[in-house]
């Protein structure tokens, strides 16, 4: 896959049409803010869960388009999965990124047009910033208000 | 008149990628055949340490290691005992932080701008938050630091000026030669950043009268792990060393010690000896180029790109009267990651990011921007498809 037909596809419709985007004023949410400091994308997302199930998902944030486009896919997926199923995908997300091949990227479903990020090594973070986020909201241990 | 076909034969990196278009020599340059050669050398025949074994080998490895500091001396035009190898620039200027420390009282202030990078902010703000001293920062015109307005930060308070010589973003050239004879008058010091000049302008340390300077070798056609802290020699009498340990003490006592003297009070520990050596083969090869030559070649290379972009709709080019070999720009409404991941696919390496200079970047309004810098094996040919990578870029996301 080249880089324009990458940007072509989906990435650059969720860019530009971001879901989800825009924060809301609700302690309901768990909060969960990360930056990769290097490149300056600064994300924060918030979950709402209910009896281990995500109800709804908000995002915003600051950084290229396959930060961002990211960001919307995941919060599109990740609505109405189990923590269970939530984590499988994005690990599944993960491992399709790193070229892992017996996964099951079916469960990705629009995300799949992130494949070709794993060509170009030096996106790869700019791609899981939002997962990373998501994934630690999973965790209330880890979630609330984490910076790294 | 640079050849470049001729330089080129002098960086190995051009065998395995004879195509790349490489515009990222302000965060490392490429390294020199005459590097690798001195450095492989030592590394595979000698490999001792300096100024301990009494052996032959360790006098060789001594000789080559001081070698390297008179070039880096002869380069500067200082004495060379007031030349400390360091590991890098980062290095060199918490050392010098370090110690100056004890020089400062509450109250004292620190000159500095918006512009310097990371390593040349951080180190001084953590040390004027210890000290209880005061940072002020000179007001930038345009993004440049005038005389008009350092002078207006200036005062009889002033007890440290810090300045880069070139900005590593902006690409201009700060006034130093003024500003060191000002900041003397009011009885301030003065440090000075030349990570981004030494390679690029005349650094005379003894012409400038400047108190204590650093850079580094990875940015001057040299390795990484080596930097270089001058340091005046009347200073060197007044200050401590930064860290301690092996080689840099004279006499241990329990209660006291006493430290050598000159740059060896500042070296603790075996140094980087090949990194030196790396060095001090960098700097020749620059003297023997001329660095007036090579400054005319990428300023003449820069206008070119300049001249084609500057009237291109949706790019902006944040320094359009830079003087050196720096172009910062961004490409409308696309992030600079994006930008270089697109510049990359015709074998343009550029920077995109903050720079290490989120101060610069808040000054601009920017998050990041897309950095262009030319050095020496640059060539028109690369220059025009930089342009033609930039111009596709634009079209491309322009039109989705």
């Amino acid at each position: 896959m080249d880089l324009k037909t990458l940007y072509r596809s989906v990435i650059m419709d969720h860019y530009k049409n971001p879901k989800n985007k825009g924060l809301i004023n609700d302690e309901s949410y768990l909060t969960v803010h990360l930056n990769n400091p290097t490149c300056g994308d600064d994300l924060v997302v918030q979950l709402l869960m209910n009896d281990h199930k995500i109800i709804d998902l908000k995002q915003q944030g600051k950084g290229c388009s396959i930060c961002c486009a990211s960001a919307s896919i995941a919060s599109e997926l990740l609505k109405d999965k189990d923590i269970v199923e939530a984590k499988k995908i994005i690990q599944t997300f993960y491992d399709m990124l790193t070229g892992e091949h017996n996964i099951d990227k079916t469960i990705l479903e629009d995300a799949i047009a992130f494949e070709g990020v794993g060509q170009f090594p030096a996106r790869i973070k700019c791609a899981t910033l939002a997962w990373k986020a998501y994934e630690k909201g999973l965790n209330p241990l880890e979630g609330e208000h984490h910076n790294e | 008149m640079i050849d470049v076909s001729k330089i080129r034969q002098q960086f190995p990196v051009y065998q395995k990628y004879p195509d790349i278009r490489f515009f990222d020599s302000a965060a490392s340059s490429f390294t020199h055949q005459s590097v690798i050669d001195a450095m492989t050398n030592y590394m595979a025949f000698n490999g001792t340490n300096v100024h301990r074994g009494v052996y032959h080998l360790a006098a060789e490895a001594t000789n080559a290691y001081e070698n390297a500091r008179n070039l880096v001396a002869e380069f500067i035009n200082a004495k060379s005992d007031a030349v400390v190898f360091t590991k890098s620039t980062t290095h060199s200027i918490n050392m010098a932080a370090k110690s100056l420390e004890h020089l400062f009282n509450p109250g004292d202030e620190i000159v500095i701008s918006e512009l310097e990078h990371h390593s040349n902010l951080l180190p001084w703000l953590e040390l004027a938050k210890k000290m209880a001293v005061h940072v002020k920062f000179i007001p930038l015109k345009e993004g440049m630091i005038t005389i008009e307005n350092f002078k207006s930060v200036l005062s009889v308070k002033t007890r440290l000026v810090v300045t880069h010589h070139i900005s590593n973003v902006m690409g201009y050239i700060t006034p130093i030669n003024e500003m060191i004879k000002l900041a003397h008058d009011v009885g301030a010091l003065v440090f000075l950043d030349a990570a981004q000049s030494i390679l690029h302008v005349k650094t005379d340390v003894s012409d400038l009268d400047v108190d204590m300077l650093a850079f580094s070798g990875h940015k001057s056609y040299g390795p990484n792990g080596i930097g270089v802290l001058y340091i005046k020699p009347k200073l060197m009498l007044q200050i401590p060393p930064a860290e301690f340990g092996g080689e840099m003490v004279d006499q241990v006592g329990i209660d006291k010690s006493t430290w050598k003297s000159g740059a060896y009070k500042f070296e603790s520990g075996t140094p980087p000896i090949a990194e030196a050596i790396g060095l001090g083969k960098a700097l020749e090869f620059i003297s023997s180029v001329g660095i007036e030559n090579i400054y005319a070649h990428e300023i003449s290379l820069r206008n070119y790109c300049i001249e084609k972009l500057k009237d291109e709709t949706g790019i902006t080019i944040y320094n359009l009267k830079g003087e050196t070999s720096i172009i910062s720009f961004n490409i409308n409404e696309v992030h600079p990651h994006d930008t270089a991941s697109f510049l990359d696919q015709y074998g343009v390496a550029v920077r995109a990011g903050h720079h290490c200079n989120q101060l610069t970047m808040k000054y601009l309004k920017q998050d990041a921007t897309v950095r262009a810098s030319i050095a020496i094996y640059n060539s028109i040919e690369d220059c025009d498809v930089l342009i033609k990578a930039i111009l596709e870029t634009r079209d491309f996301f322009h039109n989705l």
